[in-house]
């Protein structure tokens, strides 16, 4: 039963996509039906499961399924095979439910572009590689639902494909990518060769007896990895590009799931990192970069999808910042993945929707007054809002204030930042609720705002009331912690200061925070001022990530790709060249071929075989 | 699988002779009015040769001997030379590429004009070609082996020098001066075998299966090696040996191309893995680190140089040559992961390069161009052009759930257990992969359309279902690669055994394969 709805969950998109991207046009008509159609059966399935799973006692609720064995050379061993727990079977609901809306919600805002049954298909792919990723029992399979993943990406960010700027952003993404899969491709290799296995189970049992280094070099690795995938620090550059996708894609793939991959490498990889301080060490100081590097981007971008963007990264921050502390903070660390997968979401839709009605501008200086124009979608931005700045008893106020207390009890640096990270979040939002919904109109003249459609503001509907309602569920009995604790493990300690002052502080620098994005957003310009402090331009700038890796990589790299043409062709051929030239005089030849002699330079050459055919006979008959 | 087919039948000699009286059938159908025939006879042929691939691949028994289905009879019998073949779980799989890519060249150019000479004339070649190469795998006789591999150029340097474009002169006498220096090398090591045969055996032998059991003093055996390597170096290609590559694939057709990269440079690692590692083990084992550090600087060059091309065909060409450092460096890294790899990456590399060929080819015959900077939005006018060289660009890049995956890490994973260090700069080229594929995807196929690219029509069905195939194996072998690597496994450990250097056991930092390795 369990193997049969686990592949139900796992085939039913990848169907969708085969048919959606093979079908041609004839699925034009009911492909995107269909697309929602496979994502309904799919988190059927998944609630099936999830139904199955909570019957059962907490250690028997993992369930492996062996499908095939994928890989057997020498040594090696890889299966085809899927692991369902209770880590994997949260990502599992999170990707089915809110890839569900969001494919809803596509249908409305998609619903005039004449290439969206390729969007649609693109999706169903997005989805069943995402689910091959988290249900994937070995790293190496995980490797291809990790890649799968990145291709959905890919082919999503480059969607308007009329774009020249969505091309570059698109290869841009892949590339940056690549860097951190060159992390968990050696990762891989460093595991079989010390360890001599793949899988999830192997590797943990096996960490234990390794020389210190191995979790160290394998932490700091996988590191990597997931720093590319979710865009931290140093590899964030190409999520701020994504936001050239289509919005529904940069709701689910670069807010609430793909890019949540990276923790979840990271947590799946607990017992490695229970190993080694240092590698979690810079798994905290990644984390913590990120948290303050988004938030600051957030504030100062005046694109609301690009200013989002940053958020997303800075609350990944959060997230990875908790993985890193280790098992006082895995459990926080997808707490928070989950919370922030809804409010996340619903915040995109939401942008979506303002886009959807503003003939699809995203400069927020060029909205204002919309909360009366678009008053549903207001609402529901406003619990994201509200979920996200971390206002009980919304979503984000549970899940964040865990991490905060966790990043407390590891360090004061590590709380402070947490902190700081809450009232910036609470600035750069309050000033995107500015701008948008509230202050003064300062619209184009062409633009005429409306509410969306019913099928947009449904999806947008559920996900704020799972951003309001989802962190105190989870949160009630301690329920999360018991739930994942089997997995990951939980160590419970107390920050260094009694609750109250805790929960006194935080407050205070998210009110400090609302307060300064009110004030200072009161009367947004229509235009971008010019003359800003270097802050705000370095922040408009994505903190010049992208200057740095121009001057880095790019022109270098150029410069050493002219110079190596110029000496594979003068240099490494033209040696060859003067060689035949002096040696055998086949540059003559050359010369002459060159004007038309072929035929007579052929015809040599056959009768020299004929010569040498003859002569081998006649051996033969001697 | 597994199932014996009846010996009455000379299967190995049945699988060259099918494409070579293919050729001369289509040389008979002469008249212009008899086109149409030839190519259905031509495309039978190689059809015909595929499905012979097939049953020798069910017939085959992967934990059976060595050499299996071999025919043999005498030749030269004062020099030793015997007329025999055979096949191995090696040269099964690149028996099994040669038929699959032979057919689909026939069939993805059916409609395309050749711009000189004959159609029959082109199909002939083709089809000689396939056989000689068949032949080339499935020989057991080393002086076989050499006429054949000799007789192989012909056919390449008529078609090039025939069918392809304005430079195809100069490229044909290129590639045939290349390699007629690597035959001579390889006639000289040739004849050093047969005299220190005669010395060991007291008769002169060309057999492959006796002359592994030879020893030979250590200068001899290092010079002979050298013969050979070169030969073989200059076919696969290894830099710096590998400058005749770009100007022949670049004035090739997308057909002959193919044929040229898919299979007949695979001819050069072959030669590695059958004659190279078992006739001269110590020497192999000496050399192997000069060899790896080329494989090494071939993949890092290759791919830098495929990033700076402004020509498709001269891209695809140097991206080979990058590749093909990939696999040599997993035969000459000595672990059986690598080995299985290397045998794996060639599959998957004829594959996608031949998709990338073909599908590339079949724009450039609209649009006159093989210049990148002549094209852009080319998905926008032939979705379905642009999606089949996307899946091969996928693959070329190593992509999970491609066999290119399957083959790259394997030579990753097994140079890693050998040495650290060489398997870490070996890793940094899946970046640059992603660079050079990407970026031509880029600039041919999305973004802005370009003037003159609004003429390319979309592929017909007749081409997308010869490309299909090839798409859906790069899957196939991606999610079950033990399709293929149950038949290599076997003959990759029998080769591996030979070699004294062993399976690494133990991973060192930089040790590369010397002699004290264990």
């Amino acid at each position: 039963m369990t193997t049969t709805l686990l592949l139900l969950v796992l085939l039913a998109p990848a169907l969708g996509a085969a048919v959606l991207l093979l079908g041609g046009r004839r699925t034009n008509a009911w492909g995107p039906l269909a697309a929602i159609g496979v994502m309904g059966a799919a988190t059927a399935g998944a609630l099936a499961l999830f139904g199955a799973m909570l019957t059962r006692p907490a250690a028997e609720r993992p369930v492996g399924v062996l499908l095939y064995e994928w890989l057997a050379v020498g040594d090696l061993r890889v299966p085809f095979g899927l692991y369902l727990d209770q880590l994997s079977m949260s990502f599992v609901l999170l990707i089915t439910i809110v890839g569900t809306l969001i494919h809803v919600y596509s249908l409305g805002y998609m619903a005039h572009d004449p290439d969206r049954r390729l969007f649609f298909g693109y999706l169903n792919l997005f989805v069943a590689a995402m689910l091959l990723l988290v249900l994937a029992d070995n790293y190496l399979l995980l490797y291809v639902g990790w890649e799968g993943v990145g291709l959905a990406s890919y082919l999503l960010i480059g969607f308007y494909r009329r774009r020249a700027s969505a091309a570059t952003a698109a290869k841009k993404a892949f590339l940056i990518n690549r860097v951190g899969d060159f992390g968990l491709s050696v990762a891989i290799m460093v595991m079989f060769t010390m360890i001599g296995a793949v899988t999830f189970s192997a590797v943990d049992a096996g960490i234990v007896a390794m020389p210190g280094w191995v979790p160290l070099v394998l932490g700091l690795l996988l590191l990597l990895a997931a720093a590319g995938k979710s865009a931290q620090f140093p590899l964030q550059a190409w999520l701020f590009d994504a936001m050239e996708g289509p919005t529904p894609v940069s709701a689910l793939i670069h807010a609430a799931t793909m890019v949540t991959a990276g923790v979840y490498l990271i947590v799946r990889s607990a017992a490695i990192y229970d190993l080694s301080e240092t590698a979690r060490t810079a798994v905290i100081v990644v984390g913590g970069i990120s948290i303050l590097f988004g938030a600051i981007v957030g504030s100062a971008r005046d694109d609301i999808k690009k200013a989002l963007a940053g958020s997303t990264m800075s609350q990944i921050g959060y997230m990875v910042l908790a993985a890193g502390l280790g098992p006082i903070g895995y459990v926080f660390a997808i707490f928070h993945l989950l919370t922030h997968g809804f409010f996340k979401a619903n915040l995109f839709l939401g942008a979506g929707s303002v886009m959807h009605g503003m003939n699809d501008e995203v400069n927020m200086r060029r909205y204002g007054g919309l909360a009366w124009v678009m008053r549903l979608t207001f609402i529901t931005f406003l619990i994201g809002y509200l979920a996200i700045i971390g206002v009980p008893p919304f979503a984000g106020f549970y899940s964040k204030d865990s991490i905060i207390e966790a990043a407390l009890a590891h360090s004061w640096t590590a709380g402070i930042v947490a902190w700081l990270g809450a009232g910036l979040t609470a600035m750069y939002m309050t000033r995107m609720v500015m701008m948008t919904f509230l202050t003064k109109r300062r619209w184009q003249p062409d633009a005429h705002p409306h509410e969306s459609p019913p099928v947009m503001i449904i999806p947008m509907a559920l996900l704020a009331l799972g951003s309001a309602v989802l962190g105190y569920l989870l949160v009630m009995n301690d329920a999360f912690e018991h739930w994942l604790e089997p997995v990951t493990g939980f160590v419970h300690e107390d920050p260094p200061l009694a609750m109250p002052i805790v929960y006194g502080i935080t407050f205070g620098v998210v009110g400090l925070g609302v307060l300064i994005g009110v004030l200072a957003n009161l009367h947004p310009a229509a235009e971008a001022p010019t003359r800003v402090n270097p802050l705000v331009r370095a922040a408009r700038a994505d903190l010049y990530g992208d200057a740095i890796n121009e001057g880095l990589f790019m022109r270098p790299g150029q410069v050493l790709t002219a110079a190596t043409v110029i000496t594979d062709r003068r240099i490494v051929d033209g040696a060859v060249m003067a060689v035949a030239d002096l040696s055998t005089g086949a540059g003559d030849q050359l010369r002459r071929v060159e004007n038309g002699f072929v035929r007579s330079y052929s015809l040599a050459l056959v009768a020299g075989a004929v010569i040498v055919l003859a002569a081998l006979l006649l051996l033969r008959i001697a | 699988m597994a199932a014996s087919l009846p010996t009455a039948i000379p299967w190995t000699v049945l699988i060259v002779l099918v494409p070579l009286i293919g050729a001369v059938a289509v040389t008979f159908l002469r008249a212009p009015a008899q086109q149409r025939a030839a190519r259905w006879t031509a495309f039978g042929a190689s059809l015909l040769a595929l499905l012979l691939a097939v049953i020798l691949a069910i017939g085959f028994t992967p934990a059976g001997p060595g050499v299996q289905y071999l025919v043999s009879s005498p030749w030269l019998p004062a020099l030793g030379v015997s007329l025999s073949f055979g096949v191995t779980g090696i040269s099964l799989v690149m028996v099994l590429l040669t038929t699959v890519l032979a057919a689909t060249v026939i069939a993805a150019e059916w409609r395309m004009p050749v711009p000189r000479g004959t159609t029959q004339g082109y199909l002939a070649l083709l089809l000689s070609l396939e056989a000689l190469v068949l032949g080339v795998f499935l020989a057991r006789d080393l002086f076989v082996f050499y006429v054949l591999f000799e007789a192989m150029l012909l056919p390449v340097y008529f078609l090039i020098g025939r069918f392809g474009g304005s430079r195809r002169g100069f490229a044909a006498v290129k590639f045939l001066v290349y390699s007629l220096v690597g035959g001579l090398a390889m006639l000289a090591a040739l004849i050093g075998l047969f005299v220190e045969s005669k010395a060991a055996f007291g008769r002169p032998t060309f057999d492959m299966t006796a002359l592994a059991d030879m020893t030979m003093s250590t200068p001899t055996e290092r010079l002979i090696w050298w013969g050979f390597f070169l030969a073989f170096a200059i076919k696969a290609p290894l830099v710096p040996l590998h400058t005749w590559l770009p100007d022949a694939a670049a004035e090739s057709t997308p057909g002959t191309a193919t044929m040229l990269i898919g299979v007949l440079d695979k001819v050069g690692v072959f030669g590695m893995l059958v004659i190279l590692l078992p006739l001269l083990p110590n020497a192999s084992v000496f050399y192997a680190p000069m060899v790896v550090v080329l494989a090494l600087i071939g993949i890092l060059y290759g791919a830098v140089l495929a990033i700076g091309q402004g020509d498709m065909k001269r891209l695809f060409a140097y991206t080979s040559v990058s590749h093909f450092g990939f696999i040599v460096l997993g035969v000459f890294v000595f672990t059986g992961i690598a080995m299985n790899g290397a045998i794996f990456y060639m599959v998957a590399h004829g594959l996608s390069t031949a998709g990338l060929f073909l599908v590339a080819g079949y724009l450039m015959s609209q649009r006159g161009s093989a210049s990148i900077s002549a094209y852009g939005g080319v998905s926008q006018r032939a979705p379905l052009l642009a999606g089949l060289f996307l899946v091969m660009a996928l693959s070329t890049l190593a992509l999970p759930g491609l066999a290119g995956f399957i083959g790259e890490f394997l030579v990753l994973l097994g140079a890693f257990q050998r040495s650290v260090v060489v398997g870490v700069i070996a890793t940094t080229g899946i970046v640059l992969a992603a660079i050079y594929m990407l970026w031509l995807v880029q600039r041919v196929m999305v973004g802005p359309l370009q003037p003159g690219v609004d003429r390319v029509r979309e592929v017909t069905v007749w081409q997308a279902a010869a490309v299909g195939p090839l798409v859906a194996l790069l899957l196939l072998l991606g999610f079950f690669p033990q399709t293929v690597l149950s038949l290599v496994e076997p003959a990759a450990q029998t080769t591996l055994a030979g070699v004294p250097a062993g399976t690494a056991a133990t991973p060192s930092l930089f040790g590369l394969t010397g002699g004290e390795q264990p």
